[in-house]
């Protein structure tokens, strides 16, 4: 019997939405006095449930604006649910946004530490990775050099290497990474299966149903913000694919 | 409570970090640097000491020290509290990415306008000894408005943050309030000077005047105000419990906001 890594119970979304923006106190006493504040509910997700043992590789299927997203950012703890529990056991490690969390005023070497921290390392942790975060970026004498002078790919090659530091016993992925250039993607690409070999747990997030299929063993699908089908990758992607066709 | 301690332990590390940013971007652009922080007040002090004291006849001969002091306690209140109100906007990149205890954007920004503070009393300092003040073993009491000033800042700080990411505008009604805030706290005149006698109603409810006073009594070698001493650390704590609470209360809401 393998471990249970991460429970998703009941859980709900709310979103309360103005009809207008009202985001400053001006117009709220207006809006007050007129009688014009109305909010209008809406539920994201609802009633979403499913546990993941040890070693699971979940692909989260759905169309635009069904809730793929707003899910995975409950699980990494931005948002926090409404409703419902969650309980997680082990590091989470979310490869979403890479380098959303640099400054780009700090140079690159300033910047694994900064983000490091933000990921919530410990300073001596970081300081034994060093050599091998920027190793592993190929960024050279460039990690002595401003992040703001750094291309994109040099900036996500940067945030990978130092979010992946870490074995995490959950992995969460919005689509396959497409890090820098040919070369740089194969040795990311490479990474991630010894991950996946040492029996990571895997929540990915995409919209090719094929790269869902190559990677994942489990899938779910969502629509509209409700779970509609879970199940073995290949039963739920041939039930995504009806809907889309129909 | 257990939970809370063993996360803010983990995050400790962050929160050294984003105190050294501030400090280290803020001086890495100026070309004077630091010497700015020291000069700043000064300048200030020289163009208040002679509107004050030489124009209108105010004061004596260690007026300068005396509005240096309550000139630098009120820069940094003012600083600290506009800086923390914008802190949760300004990081709204990463709180709508990564998970981060979202308290610790207003916390290190108070924090590292305190560590410019604390160096800026060196020019506090220089003047005593240009005005020739004797330090006395009250100056150890400074340490106690000191603190209190630095959890005044907090819990306003947590109080505003919280408040502007609901209400943008709230920028403006706060630098009207400061205004108020400035010209109650006694910067440069005597309050012993006012026509309306000792210590109006509205001093006992301005809790950085109070804190100042208290600074000053260490500067100049008088005892502690008791009485200023219970109001304004009691202002202080309130505003950070009350402030933390808020906060609390209120940050899951904080990402559909900005």
């Amino acid at each position: 019997m393998k471990k249970e890594v991460l429970r998703v119970e009941n859980v709900g979304m709310k979103f309360n939405l103005m009809e207008k923006k009202v985001d400053d106190l001006k117009d709220y006493v207006i809006k007050f006095l007129k009688r014009e504040l109305r909010y209008q509910e809406f539920w994201a997700l609802r009633d979403i449930s499913f546990t993941l043992n040890e070693g699971d590789r979940l692909g989260i299927l759905g169309l635009n604006g069904a809730g793929k997203s707003t899910l995975l950012k409950i699980i990494a703890g931005v948002l926090k649910a409404t409703e419902g529990d969650i309980s997680i056991k082990g590091k989470i490690v979310p490869l979403l946004e890479l380098g959303a969390g640099f400054d780009k005023q700090y140079t690159g070497a300033e910047n694994i530490y900064l983000y490091g921290a933000v990921l919530g390392y410990s300073k001596d942790f970081i300081r034994e990775k060093y050599d091998e975060i920027v190793e592993f970026s190929e960024l050279g004498d460039f990690i002595d050099v401003p992040v703001k002078n750094y291309s994109s790919g040099m900036r996500a090659r940067l945030g990978f290497s130092i979010a992946t530091i870490v074995e995490p016993e959950i992995l969460i992925l919005d689509e396959v990474l497409s890090v820098g250039d040919a070369k740089f993607r194969k040795k990311s690409e490479k990474k991630i299966k010894s991950m996946f070999d040492k029996g990571v747990t895997v929540l990915f997030v995409s919209h090719s149903i094929e790269q869902v299929r190559r990677l994942c063993d489990r899938a779910i699908l969502l629509e509209k913000g409700r779970l509609v089908a879970s199940g073995s990758v290949k039963e739920v992607s041939r039930i995504y694919e009806e809907k889309i066709n129909s | 409570m257990n939970r809370i301690w063993s996360n803010f332990k983990k995050y400790r590390f962050l929160l050294v970090e984003l105190v050294k940013k501030d400090i280290k971007l803020k001086y890495r652009r100026s070309y004077l640097g630091i010497l700015w922080t020291l000069l700043e007040p000064l300048l200030t002090t020289a163009v208040l000491t002679l509107v004050f004291g030489n124009l209108l006849g105010k004061g004596g001969r260690t007026f300068p020290v005396y509005i240096l002091t309550g000139r630098l306690l009120y820069t940094f209140f003012s600083g600290s509290t506009k800086a923390a109100m914008k802190s949760i906007r300004k990081n709204s990149g990463m709180i709508k990415k990564v998970y981060v205890p979202k308290y610790i954007y207003p916390f290190s920004t108070v924090l590292s306008n305190y560590v410019i503070f604390l160096i800026s009393l060196v020019v506090l300092f220089g003047a005593a000894i240009v005005f020739d003040i004797k330090p006395t073993w009250h100056i150890f009491q400074s340490i106690i408005p000191l603190f209190l000033l630095l959890v005044l800042a907090l819990g306003a700080g947590m109080i505003l943050s919280t408040l502007a990411v609901f209400f943008r505008d709230l920028e403006y009604l706060w630098s009207v309030a400061l205004m108020l805030v400035m010209y109650t706290c006694a910067i440069f005149y005597h309050v012993e000077d006012l026509k309306l006698g000792s210590r109006v109603w509205i001093f006992n409810f301005n809790p950085l005047y109070l804190i100042i006073l208290n600074f000053r009594n260490a500067v100049f070698g008088k005892p502690m105000d008791m009485e200023a001493l219970m109001i304004s650390g009691a202002f202080s704590f309130a505003s950070l419990l009350f402030g933390i609470i808020f906060f609390y209360k209120q940050q899951d809401k904080f990402i559909m906001n900005i």
